[in-house]
């Protein structure tokens, strides 16, 4: 569909660095990081947001500052903490098929079914947070699965048929939190509160941070090693690099396909019962969906090209500028929106980088 | 009855300018997924230019001049530098939804929604004097888009030009040895898809409506995609996919009228163009197969 079989980019091999003195072998390091596709594309997506900002006739002096306040100080530290852990879930979501060469971008409908399922299990079933949080695991996986029958047998594109199955999701979401599941008499589309026995506990200090942290932490470093040391995550690979040779080696490769785009979606409806099961402790319709954990987590998969383990990073860092968007709106009068600008730039400028970069050291070699 | 199919063309409208491009540059080798995004963006400029001039006609020419300098964000790093348009494609998507609600701000100075009694809409065909059935309440925009659909037609099976765009599609080494500049066709194409996601957006926001709001393309372009998907190259085809899709709309508005919940009437187009898809791709397969 694509034209490039692997849409993630192998990393590229380059030669060990020569044996010299030291210093070489640092400047070479250091090289190879600043003109790495990340570190050029963040840089390049930072320079064209300050015209963008300039050319509005915003101060970036003042802006930038903000941005920093309003991610890592005054107390917003645990806002942005809060934030990362469903972005992280997300990224990883968006990951997992991407290994495969399939783009899932129904995160958005995964995330809300999820939600609402586990808000619907936490207020009728009773218990603690655990069959909640399975619920919503499952429902996001059913949600993404049903792209796989469509992928394997007919043809579809999973980006297409994921998508189109993300609006009537979060439609769906939507109408149960609005009516069977509303909180009675008040009119708001939200459910009731959720029972205290369902809650999340705190980790740590902050009620904003939750058990939700390890979790997804833990979790996201399980996909890591089985992506990068087990026979499934080897030929998951595989898959994605070229489908038709892992199928002549041996890869069932239709059944792996739906295996990752299952796989992905658990982890969105997962995300999507943690926020629920978090503060405010409530389904409220929008609020899943409105702070675009679905495409930050995507640009930041994009940024982190191909390189599973550093994808942490490249979500701690555009979510560092989500949240600090929302400092910058209210200390320095720019609409946060100018953060969407940034990640929509960095894709771009990191497919470019990753092409020019694979193709000038290929010329190298 | 007529209120309907009026109903029909106007939903239809936006998204067949979208796929007519898509379909151009599907045709010419290039899976263009930045439909959704570009559309966002000529509705944003049709209204910013239409403000500030006060003219439609202006407000028009402006979304399909900046709409198609958008496109060089896709035909630039997918076609130059060969990077994965799929990729690029979800780039410039963001990137206009970003990038119209931050001008929004910055230049209407609130978010949400902009309409305004200075903002001047499309007239209507009765207005111009040519009060036919169904289309006297509609822009001439929504015609034109139909038209364009048979030049397309015949452009892409007759002409020497169209011919080639095909063949470039088909095999770009081939048509590279008799001597076609391929990226050159190819950066047309896309830069054409971008001039008609301008014109399509600019119906869209000073044709079916006469305003702007975040997000308004909601879902059109990734219809239209859809479209370009089961038409391949038959531009006849895509308008039907679109049709489909603009009657499931324009249903679902009605059967809003009738109590159906609004969410249930959001759902459908989607819905509905995912069923296509599956009856086309079924029934492909059960030809090949047989």
């Amino acid at each position: 569909m694509t034209g490039v079989e692997n849409p993630v980019g192998t990393p590229p091999t380059t030669s060990a660095p020569a044996r010299g003195d030291g210093a070489r072998r640092v400047g070479v390091v250091v090289r190879r990081l600043v003109l790495s596709p990340a570190v050029l594309s963040v840089a390049g997506a930072l320079a064209l947001t300050t015209i963008v900002m300039i050319a509005v006739g915003v101060d970036p002096s003042l802006a930038y500052p903000a941005l920093v306040r309003g991610a890592l100080m005054d107390g917003n530290l645990e806002y942005t903490l809060a934030a990362y852990v469903p972005t992280l879930g997300m990224a990883v979501a968006f990951a997992i098929p991407l290994r495969a060469g399939e783009f899932n971008l129904g995160g958005d409908g995964q995330l809300s079914l999820g939600g609402i399922v586990a808000a619907a299990l936490a207020l009728h079933a009773g218990g603690s947070y655990v069959v909640p949080l399975v619920g919503a695991a499952l429902a996001g996986a059913l949600v993404a699965g049903l792209s796989a029958p469509l992928r394997t047998r007919l043809g579809i594109p999973a980006i297409v048929s994921t998508l189109l199955l993300s609006a009537p999701a979060v439609s769906l979401a939507s109408y149960l939190a609005r009516f069977p599941l509303a909180e009675p008499g008040t009119g708001l589309a939200q459910t009731p509160l959720l029972p205290e026995s369902a809650r999340l506990p705190a980790f740590g200090s902050s009620s904003y941070v939750t058990i939700a942290l390890p979790l997804v932490a833990a979790l996201t470093a399980l996909w890591l090693y089985a992506d990068a040391r087990t026979v499934p995550g080897y030929e998951i690979r595989a898959l994605g690099a070229n489908r038709e040779f892992a199928r002549y080696g041996g890869v069932r490769v239709d059944r792996m396909a739906a295996v990752t785009l299952a796989a992905g979606g658990a982890f969105a409806g997962l995300v999507g019962g943690l926020i629920v099961l978090g503060p405010p402790y409530r389904f409220v319709d929008g609020a899943l969906t409105a702070p675009g954990y679905t495409f930050t987590a995507i640009a930041a998969v994009l940024l982190a090209a191909g390189r599973p383990p550093a994808i942490p990073a490249a979500v701690a860092l555009l979510t560092i500028l989500q949240a600090g968007g929302q400092g910058m709106e209210r200390e320095a009068g720019v609409p946060s929106q100018l953060t969407q600008i940034v990640q929509g730039l960095i894709i771009v400028i990191v497919s470019v980088a990753a092409v020019v970069r694979s193709r000038w050291t290929g010329r190298q070699a | 009855m007529n209120a309907f199919l009026a109903a029909v063309l106007t939903a239809t409208a936006p998204v067949v300018l979208a796929a007519l491009g898509g379909l151009l540059c599907s045709v010419s080798g290039v899976f263009n997924m930045a439909l959704e995004g570009q559309l966002l963006w000529g509705a944003f400029t049709a209204v910013l230019f239409s403000h500030m001039t006060g003219s439609a006609w202006l407000g028009v020419a402006g979304a399909v001049l900046a709409t198609t300098l958008y496109a060089l964000l896709l035909s630039v790093p997918a076609v130059t530098f060969r990077a994965d348009p799929v990729v690029v494609a979800v780039g410039t998507n963001l990137l206009a939804l970003g990038l119209t609600a931050f001008l929004m701000r910055q230049v209407f100075g609130s978010g949400g929604t902009f309409s305004s009694p200075d903002l001047s809409g499309l007239p209507t065909l009765a207005e111009l004097g040519l009060d036919l059935p169904v289309l006297g309440p509609q822009s001439p925009l929504v015609p034109a888009a139909f038209l364009l659909v048979a030049w397309a037609a015949w452009w892409l099976g007759r002409t020497r030009s169209g011919l080639r765009l095909r063949g470039i599609g088909q095999h770009a080494e081939a048509a590279e040895s008799i001597g076609l500049r391929v990226p050159a066709y190819r950066h047309a194409a896309v830069l054409g898809a971008g001039a008609l996601c301008g014109l399509g957006g600019a119906q869209l926001a000073l044709g079916n409506v006469t305003l702007f709001s975040e997000g308004m393309s909601a879902g059109r372009g990734w219809v239209a995609v859809v479209a370009v998907m089961l038409a391949g190259a038959r531009p006849w085809l895509g308008l039907a996919a679109c049709l489909l899709f603009g009657a499931a709309e324009a249903l679902g508005f009605r059967l809003q009228g009738l109590g159906l919940p609004q969410q249930a009437a959001d759902a459908a187009p989607y819905l509905i163009t995912l069923l296509a898809l599956v009856v086309a791709a079924a029934t492909r397969r059960k030809v090949r197969t047989v």
